[in-house]
């Protein structure tokens, strides 16, 4: 039977051998089951070579002291998932249609279709919750002095992150297309032409012309559920990258420990 | 190695003993295939990227074509207070596409500046000039006041408190028969001299002019 190699689990966690005149090895269902599960896997594995990718990415050594800090970016990207997952649901209502089709269909979402308040609820609170858990997770960063070298070029993928979150929050503000939605887009598009020389120019990039008009929602839209979610995904795939290949840093209250010799010499 | 670095490399391909060089080479078939690969890639991809880009950011290039709209008539409109009325700017998309323009009769008192001389009606926008929510005018107080900031504009338009950066913006206007007309948006600085139309927050006194050209979708 093709076997994977054992991944690092911790010696507590490991299946024990079977028992001595207890057959060998497949006999019950269970054991057929299991073998079914490995022969897919493996034949996947033997044209891929993913589980060595896969143990590379998940069983990594992280320093002592790792605690609950260390869960905020992966809770972020959680959060990012959850609204894609929510989105991509929402879209499958909703109309981009400015003489009100859109609020229409928002209304519709939240009044009529089964759990469609739930699921917009998720999405509306969940863009809330992951710019807050970015703030938490760029703190993290930064009070343990994770940013530093090797890992500069992560900071600055995360800071282009918090600015694409922060688009994505701007551009799903319109799309209810309420009057919250209307004026806070004028004032946010306004405040983006205040850019001196280039700001009118971004300002009519966004809204598609010199006034708010028929194609701004559209605009908007594509932005917010086609640009903006492939470019965070992409670039949250080059974070995690990074995070595998360099590692992460210990707490800064960790001191490494020295050498009995060393220590000793200390005066 | 040190052939590389060489400041006069030879011409020829094979008088720097490149192994399978031919007579009178210049450029080995390695180099030329890989600039021809990445030639072939950079136009396959600019032929497509350029025309997207284009399309996304054409309509800030585009003009927006004249439009007059018919008001009121001339009897509608007092010489000292406001009536509000409502003007399509963008069409086809319901509400979302009008504005509100507080519009009264050319006061020759009250409108002294020498910019206002030829225009019969004094249409101002609605549109606050810090960042572009609605301002009301209060007939008790003689004022344009925000609610969203506390921008304060006097009768004239002009700012007397608050964030704003230049006075609310205007309306050209006409007579057409018994009708008053209302046509492009225009900005103001603070004495009342025209500009293109500018979005809110862009001041137009001093260097702000320069700093916040129009776009070309709203040159008039």
């Amino acid at each position: 039977m093709p076997k994977l190699p054992a991944p690092p689990v911790p010696a507590p966690l490991k299946a024990p051998p079977p028992r001595p005149g207890k057959g060998n090895g497949a006999s019950g269902p269970l054991d057929h089951a299991a073998s079914a599960g490995i022969t897919v896997v493996d034949w996947v594995d033997e044209r891929t070579s993913l589980s060595g990718a896969a143990r590379w990415m998940l069983f990594r050594k992280v320093p002592k002291g790792t605690n609950w800090f260390y869960a905020l970016g992966s809770a972020t990207m959680f959060a990012f998932l959850n609204q894609a997952v929510t989105g991509v649901f929402l879209a499958m209502y909703y109309r981009p249609d400015a003489s009100g089709g859109a609020y229409e269909s928002i209304r519709y979402v939240t009044n009529n279709v089964f759990l469609g308040q739930f699921v917009r609820g998720m999405h509306k609170w969940g863009s809330s919750v992951m710019v807050v858990l970015v703030f938490l997770h760029m703190g993290r960063t930064f009070f343990f002095g994770a940013y530093k070298y090797p890992r500069e070029l992560n900071w600055v993928i995360g800071v282009v992150l918090l600015i694409l979150t922060m688009a994505m929050s701007f551009t799903g503000y319109l799309l209810p297309f309420d009057q919250r939605a209307y004026w806070a887009t004028q004032v946010g598009v306004n405040i983006n032409g205040t850019g001196p020389l280039l700001g009118p120019y971004l300002s009519n990039f966004l809204l598609g012309g010199s006034e708010f008009g028929a194609t701004t929602l559209s605009r908007f839209y594509a932005i917010h559920m086609l640009l903006l979610p492939g470019l965070i995904a992409a670039l949250i795939g080059a974070h995690l990258y990074l995070v595998a290949k360099l590692g992460t840093t210990a707490p800064p209250w960790k001191k490494a420990d020295k050498p009995q010799a060393l220590r000793e010499t200390e005066v | 190695m040190s052939d590389k670095h060489a400041k006069h490399k030879p011409k020829y391909t094979l008088e720097r003993q490149i192994p399978g060089a031919f007579e009178g080479e210049t450029i080995t078939r390695r180099r030329f295939m890989t600039g021809t690969a990445h030639g072939a890639g950079a136009i396959a991809a600019s032929a497509f990227l350029l025309p997207a880009l284009g399309f996304a950011i054409g309509p800030i290039f585009k003009s927006v074509p004249e439009h007059w709209e018919v008001v009121g008539t001339v009897g509608d409109f007092p010489d000292n207070n406001y009536i509000p009325v409502v003007l399509t700017l963008a069409p086809g998309i319901g509400e979302a596409g009008k504005t509100t323009v507080y519009v009264r009769k050319f006061n020759p008192e009250l409108d002294t500046d020498p910019y206002d001389k030829n225009t019969p009606y004094i249409a101002i926008s609605s549109r606050c000039a810090h960042v572009g929510c609605p301002v009301r005018w209060v007939d008790a107080s003689l004022r344009f006041i925000c609610p969203c900031h506390g921008g304060v504009y006097d009768l004239l338009g002009r700012r007397v408190g608050g964030p704003p950066v230049r006075p609310l913006d205007r309306f050209y206007t006409r007579v057409s028969g018994e009708n008053v007309e209302v046509g492009p948006r225009f900005s103001v600085n603070s004495q009342l001299r025209h500009f293109s139309p500018r979005l809110p927050g862009e001041p137009l006194d001093g260097i702000g002019q320069y700093l916040y050209p129009s776009t070309p979708g709203q040159k008039i």
